[in-house]
């Protein structure tokens, strides 16, 4: 005991010299962006505001399980890029919160559709088209005609030639079965898809995995998002991007402020930061080819140019929500995942 | 006295609360302690009438130094230390529940008494003090009533890995496990989770009549016995050619045979791609001597198979080569005496004498591709196992944590069966060879007709072996893997540059962060999990005690749990107070040492089953302590499973991915998640030279730890020189 009165009285003294210090500045930012894009954007966020940066860099599915596992005492303040189902489900779930930018206005329309969906909860930063990408000299060399559209796909000479992820656990993938289901009505979509499963040569589990097959010569054709293509192609692959002549879906890629913020300030700080074309306009440095939100904010002349695109009107209000998708993807389980092969 | 001390030293001295700098930051020392309430002990907190709820767990401690004091006889004395630990324990495992981050945690108390405004942190340094005290009360009480023979050594160790044990792998695993029984407007109920269970998709049998695949369960079933019984085969081979053959180059074969045990994940995948592939150069050259168009054959069964082997027979291997290097070759010898040949002796004596070792060998293959996340990943094409669909449940577009947690109790129930079968198999015999008695001889040869094979086998596996890493050092100096062969040393820049700037030296490579992170955390955890491992294993052969079984499968349920299954468990659980560990380096360590574990354990357990009892007897009848027995006698004998826990949970924690992955955060990141962002980027370059960094750091590690352990000295003929082995037998 006396041994614990002496150490108490030390403890006392040291600790009317020291007051306690707060560390000022702090940001935790979970970025569902490629590694290269989040490294810039802590960089710049840095540099410019002097908030550091803690930065975890995982796919939106992976950021989107941990934000909702730490629901009930937030680690992360922000959560930038990733396409933007994950960020509306969270939004459903209240998971993140509402925030409007006074830079709303200066956004695409696209970008600002999102905010709407999500009950203002999340924004759109960038958007990128969906079509496919195939491998040119694998095509060359096995006599295959080049493909143009997404009826071309279904045609037999593709026969166990084409890769595609499955929609269950991928992104990319559900967006597809959304694009389709809007573009052709429910019961033509399925039947496309029937006829596309006898050229597909596996499911993958991961949205971009076909497009690096591609790349690597173990499949022809992946389908991906456009800007997925372009960056495999500019990795060194012997890559071609195709956007679908019959016109096709979309991505938006968001941003959202996470419910019970520790760093509230310095997450608005950023939120407005990611919108700002100056911010913007250096994502081609790190090779992300999308179309970015702000309307001054210029793209990559390799990105895939909107404009030119045939796109549909994405419904991402119904089509992002839960129990639309439950339906959706149980009847692919159903009417496809299950045929034989 | 020691342990009231302890417990009173938690409540009055040590913070209460975790602290936000982490469990090594003493930066609270000097920043008001002990008077800030961040950092102020219980004792200081009471002072300002402050968690006041947390009184009764220093009065308890209060209490047993009063009673020690008074010095009643031991059977009063055990019964109140075990009266008043309990209580200990279990009243700070109740505050810690009942007052959250925000109030009650508990609906119905909030309910019943109103919204509150006490609310408390995780718990810290005193309340770690004051609970591990409070255990050892316990377990110190039991034994002085009689439990193990009354010796307070086993009977604190039993207690401490139990309640880790509980609290590390029970907690958390039950967290999760119940998800699939919450019905969607609140309450419990059991459809849920009958309809998922029973969903076609985990148990059809459609391969076997069409050309649909099977489900699920059927998939990582075959997958898994296969894996298991072929990689226990090719370990053995392993095991035999080096302790039985004089075939050359068996240095060179064993430390071949490690490498695949120390590779990253992915990598072995990406290399078999860029062998076997559509557009892989065996595929295609096979393809073009024959005439054939080339296939995707190697996505799905054939190709997970093969790069689990290639992952996981190691593993086999070091559980094997103690076990066959510890066979007395006196029982060989006798054999041979009583004329049998060198077949019959084989077969009759050394396979018999083999068996734990093979059942722990196959239990583990089994067991790890079962939970293999990597390898079915990169090479499963359309061929769905249970661990991919776990992650993907949790990661995916469904984002279905009850889906998850039904396939992970599926593949918890074939674990127990594998589990259950092996103990059938093995039986109540006796598999001693290890004793005091005079053990000398030398192990036979191996019979011509197991010798051939065995050596063919072993060679063709470690060519191939040869050609995998050749192609994964290779890919790490070319401009871009497969396709553009230019020599370059980018990638090693990209991740590893160094240079020497005006502030001295500066690390501007992109990998060093998560390289010291990783580094760090495996060398911490390496020797937790040997420590913990071994000495269960130690309690678990040679203690007598009640529900030993089910303690033994306690102890193994964290390895059979797929790494997924353990990463949002622990996100669930311990991100909350009372225990709040995420974004933590500890709760890497944690995850480490409690998903380890179970190979300490397997090794230890085969080793000391090996060891006569007699031994340990001896010198407990010498007047030695349990702990001195344990110290001198058992610890020299099972240097081989003290090495191989260490060895195989340095490297696991160096190569770990499917639990990392949820854990990492931002300031400990790791190097596998690291890796797999490489991966995902298209950057095969620096996720390949990366690896091969790693490999590098692991085998010295190995070196190392092979070093400190030294070799288990056994006082046979020739054993002593031991490059002489023929001389010496001779």
């Amino acid at each position: 005991m006396r041994r614990s009165t002496l150490s108490g009285l030390l403890a006392l003294m040291l600790g009317v010299v020291a007051a306690p210090s707060f560390a000022q500045g702090k940001l935790t930012l979970y970025c569902s962006s490629d590694e290269a894009w989040c490294q810039q954007a802590k960089r710049e966020f840095e540099k410019k505001t002097g908030i550091s940066v803690d930065l975890t860099r995982k796919s939106s599915g992976e950021t989107y399980a941990q934000v909702k596992a730490e629901s009930s005492n937030p680690k992360g303040d922000i959560w930038w890029g990733g396409t933007g189902d994950p960020h509306l489900q969270a939004a459903e779930e209240d998971l993140t919160q509402a925030y409007v930018s006074p830079t709303r206005d200066q956004l695409h329309d696209w970008a600002n559709r999102q905010a709407v969906a999500s009950k203002v909860r999340t924004v759109g930063i960038y958007s990128g088209a969906l079509g496919y990408g195939y491998n040119e000299e694998l095509l060359k060399k096995q006599g295959l005609p080049v493909p143009a559209c997404w009826k071309d796909l279904i045609k037999p000479v593709y026969k166990g030639k084409i890769q595609v992820a499955n929609p269950n656990s991928s992104g990319t993938s559900y967006t597809m079965l959304a694009t389709l289901v809007q573009m052709l009505g429910e019961k033509e979509a399925f039947d496309y898809m029937k006829a596309l499963h006898v050229n597909i040569n596996q499911y993958t589990k991961s949205g971009s995995a076909p497009i690096k097959a591609a790349g690597a010569g173990e499949t022809v054709i992946g389908i991906v998002f456009v800007h997925d293509a372009v960056a495999v192609a500019e990795a060194g692959f012997p890559i071609k991007s195709v956007v679908p002549c019959e016109g096709t879906g979309y991505e938006i890629g968001s941003m959202s402020i996470i419910k019970g913020a520790r760093n509230l300030e310095n997450a608005k700080k950023f939120y407005e930061f990611a919108l700002t074309p100056e911010f913007q306009n250096m994502a081609k440095d790190v090779k992300s080819f999308q179309v970015m939100s702000h309307k001054a904010a210029k793209s990559s002349p390799k990105a895939p140019d909107l404009a030119k695109i045939k796109l549909i009107n994405y419904d991402f209000v119904k089509y992002g929500s839960a129990a639309e998708r439950r339906r959706l993807l149980k009847k692919w389980d159903d009417e496809i995942g299950s045929l034989p092969r | 006295m020691g342990i009231a001390l302890c417990a009173l030293a938690g409540v009055a001295l040590l913070p209460w609360y975790a602290i936000d700098d982490g469990f090594w930051g003493f930066g609270w020392v000097l920043t008001g302690f002990p008077l800030a309430s961040q950092s102020a002990p219980a004792l200081f907190l009471w002072a300002k009438a402050a968690n006041l709820w947390l009184l009764p767990a220093g009065l308890i401690a209060l209490a047993t130094l009063v009673v020690v004091l008074l010095r009643p006889s031991a059977a009063v004395l055990g019964r109140v230390l075990v009266v008043l630990g309990v209580a200990g324990m279990a009243y700070m495992l109740a505050q810690g529940f009942v007052f959250g981050l925000r109030g009650w945690s508990v609906a119905w108390l909030k309910d019943w008494l109103g919204e509150s405004e006490q609310r408390q942190l995780g718990m810290g340094y005193g309340a770690l003090v004051t609970g591990a005290s409070f255990l050892f009360l316990v377990t110190r009480g039991l034994a002085l009533r009689g439990l193990v023979a009354g010796d307070a050594f086993v009977a604190g160790s039993l207690g401490l890995v139990i309640a880790l044990t509980l609290l590390f792998i029970g907690l958390p695993v039950l967290q999760m496990l119940i998800i699939p029984f919450k019905a969607e407007g609140g309450g419990w109920s059991l459809a849920p989770f009958v309809t998922r269970l029973l969903d076609p998709k985990i148990w059809r049998l459609s391969c076997l009549s069409s050309g649909s695949g099977c489900g699920v369960a059927w998939n990582t079933l075959a997958l898994g016995i296969t894996v298991g019984l072929l990689s226990t085969l090719l370990g053995l081979a392993f095991a035999l050619v080096l302790t039985r053959t004089s075939v050359r180059f068996r240095g060179a074969i064993k430390s071949l045979s490690l490498l695949p045990i120390i590779t990253p994940p992915f990598v072995i995948g990406l290399s078999i791609i860029l062998l076997f592939g559509l557009s892989g150069n065996v595929t295609q050259f096979v393809a073009g001597q024959l005439g054939l168009e080339p296939t995707r054959w190697v996505y799905g069964f054939s190709g997970v198979l093969i790069a689990q082997l290639l992952s996981f027979t190691p593993i086999a291997f070091l559980v094997l080569i103690g076990v066959v290097e510890a066979i007395s070759p006196s029982l060989e010898e006798a054999a041979q005496t009583l004329r049998a040949g060198a077949w019959e002796t084989f077969r009759s004596v050394t396979w018999p004498l083999m068996r734990p070792g093979l059942a722990n060998a196959f239990l583990l293959g089994f067991i790890e591709s079962m939970a293999d996340f990597g390898n079915p990943l990169v090479l499963g094409g359309n061929f769905n196992v249970l661990s991919t669909e776990i992650f993907f449940s949790v990661v995916g577009a469904q984002n279905d944590q009850g889906q998850a947690a039904v396939l992970a109790i599926i593949l918890l129930a074939f674990t127990i069966g594998a589990f259950y079968l092996q103990q059938r198999w093995l039986g109540r015999r006796s598999y001693t060879s290890v004793s005091g008695k005079g053990d000398g001889g030398m192990h036979p040869p191996l019979p011509r007709r197991i010798a051939i094979p065995v050596v063919v086998i072993t060679t063709v596996w470690s060519v191939f072996t040869v050609v995998v890493y050749l192609m994964i050092f290779y890919g790490s100096f070319v401009q871009l893997w497969g396709r553009d062969n230019t020599l370059t040393l980018k990638h090693y820049i990209t991740g590893f540059a160094i240079s020497y700037g005006e502030f001295g030296l500066q690390w501007p490579g992109s990998a060093w962060n998560s390289f010291w992170t990783t580094l760090q955390i495996a060398s911490i955890s390496a020797p937790l999990t040997a420590a913990i491992g071994l000495i269960t294993a130690w309690l678990l052969t040679r203690q007598e005690f009640h529900g030993k079984r089910l303690f033994e499968f306690g102890t193994m349920l964290s390895f059979a749990i797929p790494g997924t299954v353990i990463g949002v468990s622990y996100i669930i659980a311990f991100n909350v107070p009372p225990i709040e560990l995420t974004g933590t380096a500890a709760i890497l360590v944690i995850c480490f040492v409690f998903r380890n574990m179970p190979v300490g354990v397997r090794s230890g357990i085969a080793s000391l089953s090996q060891i006569d009892k007699s031994l340990d007897e001896a010198s407990l009848t010498l007047g030695a302590s349990s702990w001195t027995t344990f110290r001198r006698i058992t610890l020299p004998l099972i240097r081989p499973a003290i090495l191989s826990a260490l060895v195989y949970s340095f490297v696991r924690s160096m190569t770990a991915i499917s639990a990392v992955i949820f854990l990492v955060s931002a300031k400990h990141d790791m190097a596998t998640s690291y890796i797999i962002g490489r991966v995902e980027n298209n950057e095969y370059g620096v996720a390949i030279a990366y690896s091969t960094v790693l490999i590098v750091v692991m085998l010295a590690a190995i070196g190392l730890f092979q070093w400190l352990v030294g070799t288990r000295r056994l006082g046979r003929r020739g054993m002593s020189q031991d490059s002489s082995m023929i001389a010496g037998g001779a």
